[in-house]
């Protein structure tokens, strides 16, 4: 392909047509700082940090979003560049709360690492008193206004990748912050918690409600039968969180679970198992209704693990809600099970019993309180910490994570398969459902290689795959022999919202999709390391069909504690104990 | 008051340079108004004629003329005298850049607090429209043009153009990043022309008269007349027209100026000259002229004026890029230290007079970039400091 020469610093380089400053200086090797350009957003260019001289241009020009042009000279970092660029951070600094070691970005601040490399230490512009912590916290979300810089990352986020746009700057000038519809709060507007601007923050503004104190104390109490869940997509994300490689962080972050203090080491992906066994026979009984009892059913349906999906949902496109799943999320059902079917196995009262969840998710904090989630008779989940709150216990605790032994989680819910595993990625509840209900109604198992459904997987937005029935089905499913089951999958809010606009016009015809609130599915989750962007996600990913690849049992259906929880507790699939511990109902919300 | 083409007492016949238009190629329109080097009256000189050339060949289903009557620089009123008197001319001149470009559809963005012209421009609109100089087929011709009114909210940002399509696209009224410019990605991103009122009310002069009568008109190599509005200290405020290139003296003595201390030519934006700068020219040559020309004789206090126009700027800036948002508020602190004696030398004022650079080669947009004018010229023209720092070791 025919390329561009431009000349960076003196140096002649050559770059593909279409990028911008920054893209071709970045991969010709050339650092150029920036704030308020994240690679998921759009490109704002407000920050002014990137700023670059080019020949012939009277001022200096942003590099994120100057487009390169043939010849174009250009310089990094000549004397006008650095000294605009330092007396930026310097405007920025002036104006921000720098309590560095009080804020939970501390080490990990896009603004404190520009601070340092600019040696940012006597700032001519401090005329008046730097801002004090002026903090709203919501279930999931903390705002922390004195630290934002104002470059708007967030706001692009929840609009762009999101649809739900509930955070705007307000005001204007120096005045100027970012806001919610008539300051109500994160809590009072459709907020989804879904947690993506904490991940795209540069600085500490937006970070997690934190409950690390709670389980501390919980964990202290020997009244107290404190048990963890881990999530799917924390295993991939916890060695990044701690500095350390993405891959095989399973049997060490067990470890390191029992090392904290935890009396028993549980797993999420048992329930994911869990879910796919009642999520599975639900669509199949739907299915049936629809086709051979011609009752009205409402399909598609869809997937219902992802908590930010749930409450955008509810918020708007409410008249959708009969096509939810019933089923808890594997969070919840855990919970629910927590407090009843592993009270009476490991003969603790329920009441003694507190349970928490390790999650890439800033939602399921949100989640864990909401008033249908009571259903063992006590509040089924106590504690939500995410991937990055376990990370700080372990540097807490003193524990160095890559010299602890790999070990198994604790009995009755502590086993899992391959497809459970895949939960974290999108796709994968997909993929792992297919697994299952296929085999469930046809007797075989998916007639896909290795029983990897590739049509499923990967980044694209949305993605839809027809799944063929063959002509010999199991005994009771004849009626759908021969049919073709018709799927979708979005991730990111803002593909969910487009292919319910396609659902809500007919326009797609469905019988079961995958929704995913966060890019990437959990592995991208608001709780999830930061930086969250492409490359990482990818790495997460590629760690979690590996995890896949490495489990002896890969279909849900084969787990032998799901086996023995539906043998000796739960009886079958939607049945009547599943109905009341493991399924639940939703409430349309209001749009503002 | 001087009245030369705009404000002459005798003008064309309304409709006449529409219908000599509407026997040109469009792009033989646009051609004579860059030949006429007729630079943008609103402040910032851009070549209007250039606007139309590019937008004329832009691709796009649709495309826009757009009015700036967004007149917000402190100091300026003479778009408001044109819109008063000659809302007609004003919209020939849109109609004549919807024939340039190939645009059906204008819009005059008004300023918040001219509600009053609302009527008086509706007025013009239907009078013209019930001429056919205005609406489907004009003159028979088959090309067809209407305008709107749309009124802005009272934020200065918003006569900056692509501010202004922000806000008329019902969002905040912040500055677009450029690329692409409106003339390409405008109003709802197709093809669009953004010009200043009194930008407009020239072209059926220059369709008429032709680019070499109208560039006869400047002086110095500049083209046309300009309007200036001038207040102050002054015994004859108001609005005149002069030939463009005019130098600054020639205006002040028509207005009536006595005792001179300062001139601030271009608004809050613009800059600041001294007495005794009488032979500068009202040129983008050298002094960018807006419209705004306010003048302070010697009993004013430039550090007052000064920090009023700051507080301007700390008001008015969007808080969207960091230059502009924090700088405007720091230039106000140190005016504010420096009237109250808090600044011992040159040397500690140094970083502020240098923020204005920064602010200048780094801010978004022209609001950030000029803000600083004022800070440097009236800092370096009115305040004397000791050149070298005493403050060190500290005498309290």
């Amino acid at each position: 392909m025919p390329g561009i020469n431009l000349k960076v610093n003196g140096k002649d380089i050559m770059v593909r047509e279409g990028v911008t400053v920054l893209e071709a200086c970045r991969q010709s090797g050339i650092d150029i700082p920036t704030l308020c350009h994240h690679p998921d957003i759009s490109t704002a260019g407000n920050c002014r940090v990137c700023v670059v001289e080019v020949d012939g241009s009277r001022t200096l020009m942003p590099a994120c979003i100057t487009p390169i042009t043939p010849n174009m000279v250009v310089h990094t970092d000549s004397p006008k560049v650095r000294k605009s660029r330092k007396a930026v951070l310097e405007l920025i600094l002036a104006s921000h709360n720098s309590n560095c070691p009080e804020c939970v970005r501390n080490k990990n601040c896009e603004l404190q690492e520009l601070a340092e490399r600019y040696c940012l230490t006597d700032n001519p512009f401090q005329t008046m008193d730097k801002p004090e912590s002026f903090i709203e916290v919501s279930p999931g979300v903390v705002r922390d206004e004195s630290r934002c810089i104002m470059c708007t990352r967030c706001v692009r986020t929840c609009e762009e990748l999101q649809s739900v746009a509930v955070i705007k700057p307000m005001e204007r000038s120096n005045h100027v912050y970012i806001g919610t519809f008539q300051d109500m709060g994160l809590s009072e507007v459709p907020c989804t918690q879904c947690g993506q601007c904490i991940n795209r923050c540069p600085t500490g503004a937006l970070y997690e409600r934190s409950e690390i104190g709670e389980v501390l104390a919980a964990i202290e109490d020997p009244d107290k039968f404190v048990v963890v869940q881990t999530a799917p997509a924390v295993r991939v994300g916890i060695g990044e969180a701690l500095g350390l490689p993405t891959d095989h962080n399973t049997g060490q972050m067990a470890a390191a679970l029992r090392r904290l203090g935890f009396n028993r080491v549980l797993d999420t992906d048992f329930s994911a198992d869990l879910t796919i066994m009642e999520e599975g026979h639900e669509l199949l009984f739907r299915l049936k209704k629809a086709l051979v009892d011609k009752e009205p059913v409402a399909l598609p349906m869809f997937t219902s693990c992802s908590p930010g999906w749930i409450k955008f949902i509810e918020h708007k496109h409410s008249a959708l809600l009969p096509n939810l799943s019933s089923c808890k999320s594997p969070q919840q059902m855990f919970g629910a099970l927590a407090k009843t079917y592993l009270a009476e196995k490991e003969g603790v009262d329920p009441s003694k019993v507190v349970s928490v969840s390790i999650m890439p998710c800033t939602a399921k904090k949100f989640e864990k309180d909401r008033p249908e989630m009571r259903d063992s008779g006590y509040q089924d989940v106590d504690y939500v910490l995410t991937t990055r709150e376990l990370a700080r216990m372990i540097k807490m605790a003193g524990l160095r994570f890559d010299r602890l032994p790999e070990e198994p989680f604790d009995r009755f819910m502590g086993e899992s398969t391959g497809a459970a595993a895949i939960f974290g990625a999108t796709g994968g509840v997909m993929e792992a459902a297919l697994r299952t209900a296929y085999e469930v109604v046809t007797g075989s198992e998916v007639p896909f290689p290795g029983l990897n459904i590739c049509a499923v997987r990967g980044m694209e937005g949305i993605k839809e795959a027809d799944i063929p029935m063959p002509s010999k089905m199991a005994p009771g499913w004849e009626f759908l022999a021969g049919a073709t089951l018709k799927v979708a999958i979005a991730h990111g809010l803002a593909n969910a919202d487009k292919l319910m606009r396609m659902v809500e016009s007919g326009e797609a015809s469905y019988h079961f999709i995958e929704i995913m609130a966060c890019p990437g599915g959990c592995i991208g989750g608001g709780g999830q390391p930061i930086p969250t962007d492409m490359e990482h996600r990818l790495a997460r990913m590629k760690a979690i069909y590996a995890e896949d690849e490495r489990l002896p049992l890969r279909k849900s259906h084969e787990n032998p504690e799901i086996q023995m929880i539906y043998a000796e507790y739960l009886e079958k699939p939607l049945g009547h104990r599943s109905h009341k511990l493991l399924h639940t109902t939703y409430k349309a919300r209001g749009r503002t | 008051m001087e009245r030369k083409v705009l404000l002459a007492e005798n003008q064309p016949e309304l409709g006449s340079a529409l219908r000599k238009a509407l026997g040109m190629t469009p792009a033989d329109v646009a051609f004579e108004v860059r030949d006429a080097k007729l630079q943008g009256r609103g402040g910032a000189g851009f070549p209007a004629g250039v606007k139309w050339v590019l937008a004329g060949g832009a691709s796009g289903d649709r495309k826009y003329v757009v009015c700036n009557a967004d007149e917000g620089e402190p100091g300026t009123f003479k778009d408001r005298v044109l819109l008063e008197k000659y809302a007609d001319r004003l919209i020939e001149g849109m109609a004549l850049g919807g024939y340039a470009i190939g645009s059906d559809q204008g819009y005059i963005y008004l300023r918040a607090e001219y509600p009053y012209l609302v009527p008086v421009i509706e007025k013009a609109a239907a009078e013209m429209r019930r001429k056919n100089l205005l609406g489907a087929n004009i003159l028979g011709s088959g090309f067809s043009f209407d305008i709107e009114l749309r009124m802005g909210a009272g934020a200065y940002v918003c006569g900056e153009e692509t501010a202004l399509l922000e806000s008329m696209e019902g969002r905040r009224g912040e500055p677009r990043n450029k690329p692409p410019f409106p003339v390409n990605a405008g109003y709802l991103n197709k093809p669009t022309i953004v010009n200043n009122v009194e930008t407009f009310c020239a072209v059926p002069h220059i369709i008429l008269n032709g680019a070499e009568w109208f560039i006869g008109l400047g002086e110095g190599g500049d083209s046309g007349t300009k309007l200036f509005s001038i207040s102050g200290d002054v015994e004859r405020p108001g609005v005149y027209e002069l030939a463009m290139g005019s130098s600054i003296g020639e205006l002040l003595d028509l207005a009536g100026a006595r005792d001179v201390q300062a001139v601030q030519v271009g608004g809050a934006s613009g800059r600041t000259i001294k007495k005794g700068d009488s032979a500068r020219v009202l040129s983008f040559r050298d002094l960018p002229p807006g419209g705004s020309v306010i003048v302070f004789d010697s009993s004013r206090d430039m550090l007052e004026v000064l920090e009023n126009f700051m507080e301007f700027f700390v008001h008015e800036s969007c808080g969207q890029c960091t230059p502009c948002r924090e700088g405007n508020a720091r230039l106000l602190h140190a005016v504010t230290a420096l009237r109250e004696g808090d600044v011992c030398c040159q040397e500690c004022l140094q970083p502020f007079i240098d923020l204005c650079d920064v602010m200048a080669v780094s801010s978004k947009c022209g609001l950030g970039q000029t803000a600083g004018n004022c800070f440097r010229d009236m800092v370096g023209g009115f305040v004397e400091l000791p050149l070298e720092c005493n403050c060190e070791g500290g005498d309290s």
